[in-house]
Parts: structure tokens; sequence; C-alpha cells
């Protein structure tokens, strides 16, 4: 709507001549300029720009709905109350039933933690038939890395859901519903994002997998200090993209080292910590998601997969609806699976810290391969 | 006062100067017709800029009878109106006292934070507290929710407001049976789907749009009269990313807060904005601090921090005309925000 043009506003034909003489075509030219540079531009009074901004923010406007009308919407529109089940109970119970439509959610973790294990079932899962507890639509899944293995995720599929897997020309179909993109440069990424953009909508796609947005960003982005961020747009595009195809979104993060002198805190808190705390809080955990605050802000859900002590433990370490929860977990032939399904709730920097240690020598796929 | 400081045109400006029209007093005693013919513009135009230069002189000189200058209150008024003012709790004691009672109406209020730190969860709190009814000590008003990252959720504001109409029946049983009998009649009627029926909730998915909401909210709460709270979760979002030049982006941002802060008094509302934080490089550290830039600090009244203190959340009053700096803990916890559980040391002022 940000694009409307201002001449079919119906603004008195005057005003709207002068829009258009000074060439402030759209909405968005006029909005963007305060009160006074309009009447400069312009050369009118303040009244008539201000009667012409609110007759244009009016129509801008986007409408509202009461929250009621919002849950009844969504309740009744989409499948399975708008999640998409993972089929590990704990984790659907404490995500209120799943990963769900409309927002991102992220994946970060050390390598080799099971990131692209997690992402591989959540895309079996969304393109089983609805009956199996799926979304039955296809899944878009952009590889980066280049680690996406259909051998693997066959496997995962004959071995969690074999009645499917084992039906004749089943496993060709499921496969088949499940698009790969290996988009070798931020370019290509960006305009495969923009051709998704389209096709979302007429294929019955269920699902967006990014593996991994951070691989697209080459290190030395993150060390200077940029006022914009390099993903700044691609941020913004996938949230709208989830936001109005109401589909789940997941996309996977890297982890990288943190510099002792950038654990930051407030200005006020400086002088009162002297930096004890922190020293004993931050000793053993070096680690921090990468791309930075201001994409932890874009992301809705952070689900964190670490090692800490040969243990492997996924973590809900941001999210609306529940509270920070840890769930251990092993990865064997048929993915990805909770130890237990009682979480245990986290408090203070647990939440956010990401450990990795020594989960190269537990190796759980124990002679079934 | 001067021609040049008039809201009029350029253009209009341009041909007051040159035709030897400066101050507002050359113009006290001139025609319409008479500056038709020197300004060599339409009677009708200059009849409007004596209108306007009327009202600018106006406002510089003295009105006499009742005050020495128009639209100024003094300050023992302004006490009173202050002692009158409503406030909208958060749920949490701690947090209440140090901000001297809740959220206040008729003030801008920040509140910014890490990410996953709650500032969407005590958005949504106060969408809900504002309905509370007034026999319960509440506004009973209805709340404007502008969301502009796609963060609401319906299912934990529904959540939400289960809990705060569960404590509401709780605060009934303490109470002596008449008056009981009056707050179970309100009570019937409260359903969480009611509390949801009067969020009213916005989805702004451009700088652009949001820029046109706010300028639209005036007319939109004159027809919604009852709507006590807005609150813009968060404000920062598509201004930090779509925009290119900064200079612009500072003035506009200071536009939408003069808006906001229009809005707040005109309608004794409270105005909530939600930001993220930033690192910055400061005295040789790295620093975490609001988005937005030091400008734009300036622009709301109160600004509240939310961060980790160890183990615990807490908020900190970064900036407040009224209020001491003071930080408090706050847990968020399934039924919404709520007190810390831990039995250290409440309130700490600095």
């Amino acid at each position: 709507m940000a694009n409307k043009l201002i001449s079919e506003m119906g603004l008195p034909k005057s005003i709207s001549n002068i829009f258009a003489a000074r060439n402030i075509t759209t909405a968005k030219d006029a909005l963007s300029l305060t009160e006074f540079e309009l009447m400069e531009l312009l050369d009118v009074g303040l009244s008539e720009v201000r009667s012409a901004l609110a007759h244009i923010s009016e129509i801008v406007c986007p409408p509202y709905q009461t929250a009621l009308l919002l849950m009844v919407q969504r309740t009744k529109d989409e499948q399975l109350g708008g999640h998409l089940p993972t089929q590990l109970k704990g984790l659907d119970a404490a995500l209120c039933g799943g990963i769900p439509f409309g927002v991102l959610t992220e994946l970060v973790g050390p390598a080799g933690i099971g990131k692209t294990q997690f992402c591989l079932k959540l895309s079996l899962l969304a393109s089983l038939p609805a009956h199996y507890g799926g979304l039955d639509g296809h899944v878009i899944y952009i590889d980066v890395e280049s680690k996406f293995s259909s051998r693997r995720m066959i496997e995962i599929g004959a071995k969690s859901f074999p009645e499917i897997f084992h039906m004749k020309g089943m496993a060709q179909e499921m496969a088949g519903r499940i698009l790969v993109l290996q988009p070798t440069s931020l370019s290509e990424f960006t305009e495969s994002l923009q051709q998704i953009k389209v096709s979302l909508l007429q294929n019955q796609v269920r699902l967006l997998v990014i593996d991994s947005m951070a691989a697209l960003v080459s290190g030395e982005h993150e060390q200077r200090a940029l006022r914009q961020h390099p993903l700044g747009w691609h941020i913004s595009f996938i949230k709208s993209l989830a936001e109005f195809s109401r589909i789940p979104i997941v996309v996977t993060n890297q982890v990288r080292s943190q510099s002792r002198d950038e654990s930051c805190p407030y200005s006020f808190q400086a002088h009162r910590r002297g930096g004890t705390l922190e020293d004993t809080a931050r000793h053993d955990s070096h680690l921090v998601a990468a791309l930075g605050i201001h994409w932890a802000h874009a992301v809705s859900i952070r689900l964190v997969l670490e090692a800490k002590s040969g243990q492997r433990f996924m973590k809900v370490a941001k999210s609306p609806i529940s509270p920070p929860l840890a769930f251990p977990f092993t990865i064997n032939s048929s993915g990805i699976s909770l130890l237990t399904d009682d979480g245990t709730e986290l408090v203070g920097p647990e939440i956010n810290a990401i450990y990795c240690q020594g989960h190269n020598d537990i190796i759980n796929f124990d002679g079934e391969r | 006062m001067e021609v040049s400081r008039l809201p009029i045109s350029a253009s209009q400006r341009g041909k007051l100067i040159s035709a030897g029209y400066t101050s507002l007093s050359s113009l006290s005693s001139v025609s319409p017709s008479d500056l038709a013919r020197d300004l060599k513009i339409s009677e009708r135009e200059a009849v409007e800029i004596l209108k306007v230069a009327s009202k600018g002189n106006r406002v510089g000189g003295s009105d006499g009878s009742q005050s020495i200058i128009n639209g100024a209150q003094n300050a023992w008024d302004m006490l009173h109106e202050e002692e009158m003012l409503t406030r909208i709790t958060t749920s949490c004691a701690d947090l209440d006292n140090i901000l001297g009672g809740g959220i206040n109406c008729k003030e801008v209020t920040e509140i910014g934070g890490v990410p996953g730190i709650g500032k969407t969860q005590l958005g949504i709190q106060l969408a809900v507290n504002v309905q509370i009814p007034v026999e319960f000590g509440g506004l009973g008003g209805k709340a404007i929710y502008i969301d502009t990252e796609g963060s609401f959720m319906v299912e934990r504001a529904l959540q939400i407001a289960e809990a705060c109409i569960e404590d509401m029946m709780e605060y009934t049983g303490f109470l002596k049976n008449d008056l009981q009998r009056n707050l179970q009649a309100c009570q019937v009627k409260m359903q969480p789907k009611d509390i949801l029926e009067n969020i009213l909730y916005f989805r702004v998915c451009s700088y652009t749009e949001q820029i046109a909401l706010i300028n639209y909210l005036d007319k939109f709460i004159s027809e919604h009269k009852d709507v006590k709270i807005v609150v813009v979760d968060s404000i920062t979002f598509h201004f930090r990313q779509d925009f290119d030049d900064l200079a612009l982006r500072t003035r506009v941002l200071s536009g939408i807060a003069l808006k906001l802060m229009n809005l707040a008094k005109k309608f004794s509302l409270a105005v909530v904005l939600l930001n993220q934080v930033t690192t910055k490089y400061t005295e040789g550290s790295y620093q975490l601090s609001l988005a937005l830039g030091d400008s734009w600090s300036h622009s709301c009244t109160n600004r509240l921090i939310l961060y980790w203190n160890g183990n615990e959340r807490y908020a900190y009053i970064d900036k407040s005309p009224s209020l001491r700096s003071a930080s408090a803990p706050y847990s968020v916890t399934s039924r919404g925000i709520r007190n810390s559980t831990s039995n250290c040391k409440r309130i700490k002022m600095m």
C-alpha cells in the first residue's frame, strides 16, 4: 500500500496536481518528508499540507482487526491451528503445537550439532499427508552450504514413517515435493527469494527452510560496525514472506566465537558490575550466535542446539509463548529424538549461552548403519 | 515576530518580504485588498495570509483577562492534574513501585531491551491490563496494538487475559459482601474473549504505513474514545533497515514522536514504544544502547530498559522527569509479567 499513487486517492485536483508536478507520486514519497519540507517543496500553506497528508494517511493506513477476530480466523483457516508439529512431544507442548506459521524460527548451534538433520526432518513433516500429521504441501529448501542430502532424508523418512515410505511410490512422491535451491552468492540468494515470493502462493508451499543464513555473509562483515546490516533487506523480506503466506520459515544460523571485550553491558551497568560477574559468567562460553543483535531481534523463536559435557541439548532460548526450556536429545538414524519430554527450565545467562563440548565423541548411529 | 516564521507557503512568504512586509505589525493594519494588490495575489489568498498572521500575532501578544500567555497552564493546576493521572499496572508490584504505580497516561514511555528479555510480553500485558474495570482500580479502556514485526501472538494474549481474569476473581474473594456483589456483577461480563475483542490490532508492513497510521491515529481515536493505551511493537523495525538517509530518518522520527506525544495529551492515554537495542562503540569498548540514535533518545518522556542481571530480569528507569532512577526485578511467567520469585532484596535505589 506504500506505493499507492497519490493521483488515485481522490484528493482535490488542485493539490494532487501540485504533488504530481513536484514528482511526488506515491504515498511513500509524500510521507517520508516532514510537513515543513513538503510546504517548501510544494509551495503551499500548512493547512493544505496537513489536510492532504491526513487524507493520504487515512488511505494508506492498514485496517485494524480485533485480537479475537485474529484468533478466530487463524483457528478456522489454518491446518493444525497454525503450527507445524515437530513430533518431538516436549518441544511441541512448549511451543503450543509446533513451529508456528507466519514467523521466523531460528536454529542456532555449532557445526555438526544437528541443525541440518532437524531441517530435513521438518521438511519431511511438512510434505507428509495430513492424516499422518503433516501439512501435505511442498517445501522449498534453500541450501546455501550444500549440505542437503537426499539419501539421508529418505533414510530419516523410512525409519520414522515406515508405513508411508514402504508404500510403493510414496518415497518418490514425498521427496518430489521438496524443492532444493542452491544459491552460491548473496545476489543469487536475493534473486531466488524474489522468485519464491511468487511461487509460494501458487504452489501450495507449506514450509521454507534456509540452511544457513550466516553462510551468505562472509565473516569480515561482522567485525566492522556497519550502520546497516548486510542482510537488512533480506531480513524484512523473509519476515514479510512468512507473514503473508502464513507458512513457517525455519532458518539456521552459525555460531562464532566472542571476543571478551565484546560482552557489553549497558552504560549504567558498567560501573556497578566492575567485571567480576562477567568474568565468571562468560568464562566458559565463548560462542555466540552469528549475524548480531539486529538479526536476533528479527526472529520470533530461537532454538539453540548445543553440546554440554558430551550431551546434546535443545534449548528454547527465545519464544513468545514458551518459558526457556532445555531438552536433551540424540541423533539416530530416524533423525532427532528427545531423551525426555520434560524440559528443564533455565534462568539467566544459561538461556543464551551456547556450549560446544565434546559432542564429536558420541556417535549415536550405533551399528544401525 | 517576523513574517518568515508564519506557516505559509514559501512563495507567499517571498512575496510578502519582497513587498516590504517583514514584520507582523506591518501586516496588522493592512486590508486584504491592499495586500492582494501589493503582492499580486488573489484577494482570497490575501485573506488567508492575514488570518494566519493575526493568529500568529495573538500568540505573541498578551491576551489580558484570564492568563498571561494563551495556552499556558500554571504549575499548581498541573500538579492537581498530575495527581488525578491514572496509571496502568504492569502486574509486577516491584515494577509498579519504581514507576510510581504503573505506566503513566498522558506520557510517552519507551521500553527497550535485548532480544528475548520480554518486551513484547510487557506490551501484551499492558494491552490486557488497561482493560481492568474501574471497579478493580483499572481504567476499563481499550488498547491499540501496532505490530511492526509480526511478533504479536494471539495465543499468548489469551493466556495473559485468562490469568488476568483469574486474578480479579481472587481479588473479589478478599472483599466484604456488599462490595463483592457489585463486583461480581461486572465480572460475569468479563470473559477472556472480551479482552481480546478490545485489543485493536494493526499490522504495519513498511515505514510508510507506520507514518500513515500514526498520522491517522488522531482521527481513529476520536472515533474510538475509550482507547487508553497505544502500544507500538516496535518503533524501530522498519526504520532500522529501509531508511538510507539518516538525517531524514531523524526528522521523520521526531515528527512521529511529537504526534504521539500530542495524542497522549489530547486523549489522556498512555503511549508505549518498544525499542530494540544496538551495540555502540564508546570510550574504547562496546556498549549496549537503545536503537535509533541519540537524538531519538530525547523524544520520549520516560525510558525503561529491561536487562539481565545475573539470573534475573530487571527493569531500570533510564530517564524520567519525575521518577528516581531505580531498578526492580520482574519475571515472565506463563501467566504474564509477575513479581520476581526470589527473596533477595527487591528494589535498589541508585
